[in-house]
């Protein structure tokens, strides 16, 4: 069985995601598409999955062409796709789930299927709860296995580890294996070079809507990033930076945001310095940047910024107080959809002045952009813009002189030279003396800007690492729980 | 008692009908706010048509038609032409209302055929069920099935899981092999077809007769009932019910001599009510209790489908 998608070509407006682009891949065969966001990746499996109809091109599985109208055509076909954001319906059960647009089938036969393709890869689900109970990790696992039982002979995962635990990416990447064994063609989407480098056996790379060439791997991940990026990107690491008075003062701290409870929680930070927290999705990272920030009401304790006491301030006090936060829903929480740049950056301005003088505005958000280099006009709105940009703009919005910057996952799903980029700005800020609290699942990340990185637990501080000494190894076994130090 | 019980079965009716096809069109995804200027609509033309061809029959089927060729003129427009549901829908119940006065001055006041009583043989005779459920009007009879069909087709049947679906995430069904928008043309038109029985039922049965403005507000207070049950057949039907009741108990205070002050504004007091009842079940209170009592939480979840209102396109 080989699969061969030939000169696909889709354009959306003046933008062309597919520019000719093709790809062919063996049975038996996990074969890694690696880009960087908007290389086309995303479109091209959607149209191989029947979700997009391409402008031109033909998609054949075992040199026979398929006519592809829509994703009915690809299921009967084989071809299956995990999309990015699990596709499954949220209130509805696990079976429900499982039910929906499968072949007629009675359910209790439906529960013992689900059953038994659920063990053979070691996932566990109640088919009887609600999927929006599901963590992002087991809706995949219900997906994958939907698709299975649907009959998928090719299998396409889009970004699959984002917003996954390190359990459930293994448990992900064994499965996969076991697919490939078996003679299917799995298809992994990602932008990360460390994860196709251990799961692929090929790896074909994408740029600007084309494929620029491909691997057998092992290979040298110079050749690769070459290949996505035209050129070798040097990645900065963090110089050791001077450290000035404390920014910013926890003192035995308790808070509950009904997800994870904190409880006496004590750290400081000084000006100039990177914090890391480090620990499983929901271990307490998120309800303590909420926490600091001022979105969550912390029921006993005190919180200082400077040698101000703001515990008992709120959001806009807060800021006013010099404690920015950059949440991970950049565009859920952080931007406002249908708003562009110019109107973006006013909104942030705090002017009190009743009338916008938008000439100026526009010229002002211009040359904002030009300095963040944001690859966007001042009239773009905030969700055209890349994952990348978005975080740019946010970046941008923050005043230059904050002393405490909260960040949520501040790279998460950005592709290298973007992620480097937020790296270089942030790094200017804390040599400018602003404290960083990040919290991040990459633990590379953590242990190249941080320095020092607070491992999270079920809501507890579990260790308190230097950033210099610690190693990838160490803190993966502490973030899931063992010390093994 | 037996009687008034009776009495709020029979005036809940058309609204089980009105209601049952506003959830089938919204649970699909696809908001008919046509609906007070539908069953206007519709009570006139199916008053009109049994007058004329003196058929109950014929009547029912031309109240069914009408409203059904409102709704297929919503899909339509937010199909096709991608325009806003809301607008849409506001616009087509001024003119159908508007038109339900100008074509039906004809039919103001002259007497018309009702629909056939049919006391069921066995089932009437039973104490206090058989009065309450089984001595009606045959519209009566219809709304049972129609609430018990809605119930079934949405929650036991796998076209009622793809019905869902494709109003709650379009795009997820799409990826699963379904015609997203040919279903929602579907489930628009067959739930416009069930308020133009709302229609009918109050012409021919309810509220006898056609002059103008027939059934004004009823049409609204479905739409807010759809919503105070949760998008689920048996709790909107439960505020069908509850609707029926305070209309009759502000029927029956009519002639109390201590409220003759006040007449005027009692038969629009059922109306108040409702809408101040669904406040309250949307008071965040309601949430957390069933936050904290799960057993409970089935019956007051009510969130409403998440591609409500939202056009599906492919990419």
């Amino acid at each position: 069985m080989s699969l061969e998608l030939r000169d696909i070509h889709k354009h959306f407006g003046r933008v062309r995601a597919n520019d000719g682009v093709t790809l062919r891949v063996e049975a038996g065969e996990l074969h890694g598409l690696l880009g960087e966001n908007g290389a086309g990746k995303s479109t091209l499996m959607k149209v191989l999955s029947g979700f997009i109809e391409p402008d031109s091109g033909t998609i054949s599985l075992d040199e026979t062409t398929l006519q592809m109208r829509s994703p009915r055509d690809a299921i009967a076909a084989g071809i299956g796709m995990l999309h990015q954001d699990p596709l499954v319906f949220l209130p509805f059960s696990v079976l429900d789930n499982f039910l929906l647009g499968s072949p007629p089938i009675d359910r209790d036969s439906a529960r013992g299927e689900l059953d038994r393709l659920a063990a053979d890869f070691g996932f566990s689900f109640d088919p009887d709860a609600p999927a929006r109970t599901l963590t992002v990790g087991e809706r995949q696992q219900l997906e994958i296995v939907r698709l299975l039982w649907l009959g998928a002979k090719v299998l396409i995962l889009d970004e699959p580890t984002t917003g996954i635990s390190a359990t459930q990416q293994s448990l992900l990447f064994e499965a996969l294996r076991t697919l490939a064994g078996q003679g299917m063609i799995v298809i992994f989407v990602s932008h990360k070079l460390e994860e196709i480098e251990v799961l692929c056996d090929r790896v074909t790379v994408m740029r600007r809507g084309r494929t620029v060439g491909e691997a057998t791997l092992p290979v040298a991940i110079d050749t690769l990033v070459e290949m996505m990026f035209g050129e070798a990107v040097a990645v900065t690491g963090r110089p050791p930076g001077v450290r000035g008075g404390p920014a910013l003062r926890l003192d035995g701290i308790a808070a509950d945001d009904r997800l994870t409870r904190l409880e006496d929680l004590t750290l400081e930070v000084r000006a100039g310095e990177v914090l890391g927290l480090a620990g499983l999705e929901g271990s307490g990272q998120r309800t303590l940047l909420r926490a600091c920030a001022g979105l969550l009401a912390t029921t006993a304790g005190t919180i200082e910024v400077g040698d101000r006491d703001v515990t008992k301030r709120d959001y806009h006090q807060r800021l006013a107080a010099g404690v920015h936060y950059l949440p991970a829903g950049r565009l859920e929480e952080g931007l406002i959809r249908g708003l562009t740049i110019t109107e973006h950056f006013q909104l942030a301005s705090g002017s009190n002045r009743f009338l916008v003088p938008w000439a100026d505005a526009r010229g002002d958000a211009e040359k904002r952009i030009a300095k963040h280099s944001i690859k966007g006009a001042s009239d773009t709105t905030a969700e055209a813009l890349s994952g990348g940009n978005q975080q740019r703009l946010l970046l941008a919005m923050v005043p230059p002189d904050v002393k405490v910057l909260l960040m949520e996952h501040p790279t998460r799903g950005l592709d290298i030279a973007s992620a480097d980029w937020v790296w270089g700005q942030l790094i200017q800020r804390v040599e400018a003396g602003t404290a960083v609290v990040f919290a991040s699942a990459d633990l590379d990340e953590l242990l190249r800007y941080s320095d020092r990185i607070v491992v999270f637990f079920a809501g507890r501080v579990f260790k308190m690492l230097d950033a210099s000494t610690a190693d990838a190894d160490q803190l993966g076994h502490l973030i899931g729980g063992r010390d093994v130090a | 008692m037996d009687d008034t019980i009776a009495t709020i079965i029979a005036a809940a009716a058309p609204l089980i009908y009105a209601t049952m096809g506003e959830t089938i069109a919204e649970k699909a995804g696809v908001i008919n706010l046509s609906l007070d200027g539908s069953i206007m609509l519709s009570a006139m033309a199916g008053f009109a048509l049994t007058y004329i061809t003196g058929s109950v029959i014929v009547g029912f089927l031309a109240a069914t038609a009408v409203s059904a060729v409102i709704a297929a003129l919503i899909a339509f427009a937010s199909i096709e032409l991608k325009l806003n549901q809301i607008a849409v829908g506001f616009v087509l119940t001024l003119l159908a209302t508007k038109l339900s006065s100008f074509l039906g001055t004809a039919y103001v006041g002259v007497k018309g055929t009702h629909v056939p009583h049919l006391a069921i043989p066995g089932l009437s005779d039973m104490p206090f069920v058989g009065t309450v459920l089984f001595n009606h009007n045959l519209s009566v009879y219809g709304s049972y099935v129609v609430l018990i069909g809605t119930y079934l087709f949405l929650y036991r049947t796998r076209r009622g899981l793809e019905l869902q679906g494709i109003g709650e995430r379009p795009e997820a069904a799409f990826a699963r092999g379904i015609a997203v928008n040919r279903l929602r043309y579907i489930y628009t038109v067959i739930g416009g077809a069930l308020v133009g029985l709302a229609g009918a039922a109050y012409s021919l049965d309810v509220k006898f007769g056609w002059r103008e403005n027939l059934t004004l507000n009823f049409g609204w207070i479905a739409l807010a009932i759809v919503i105070f049950g949760g998008w689920h057949p048996v709790r909107v039907a439960f505020g069908c019910y509850l609707f029926g009741t305070l209309q009759v108990v502000a029927l029956k205070l009519q002639p109390v001599e201590a409220l003759q002050g006040v007449s005027q504004i009692l038969p629009i007091m059922p109306f108040v009510l409702m809408i101040f009842t669904l406040l309250i079940v949307y008071l965040d209170w309601f949430r957390r209790f069933g936050d904290r009592h799960p057993a409970w939480r089935r019956l007051l979840a009510s969130d409403p489908p998440a591609g409500i209102g939202r056009v599906f396109e492919r990419e």
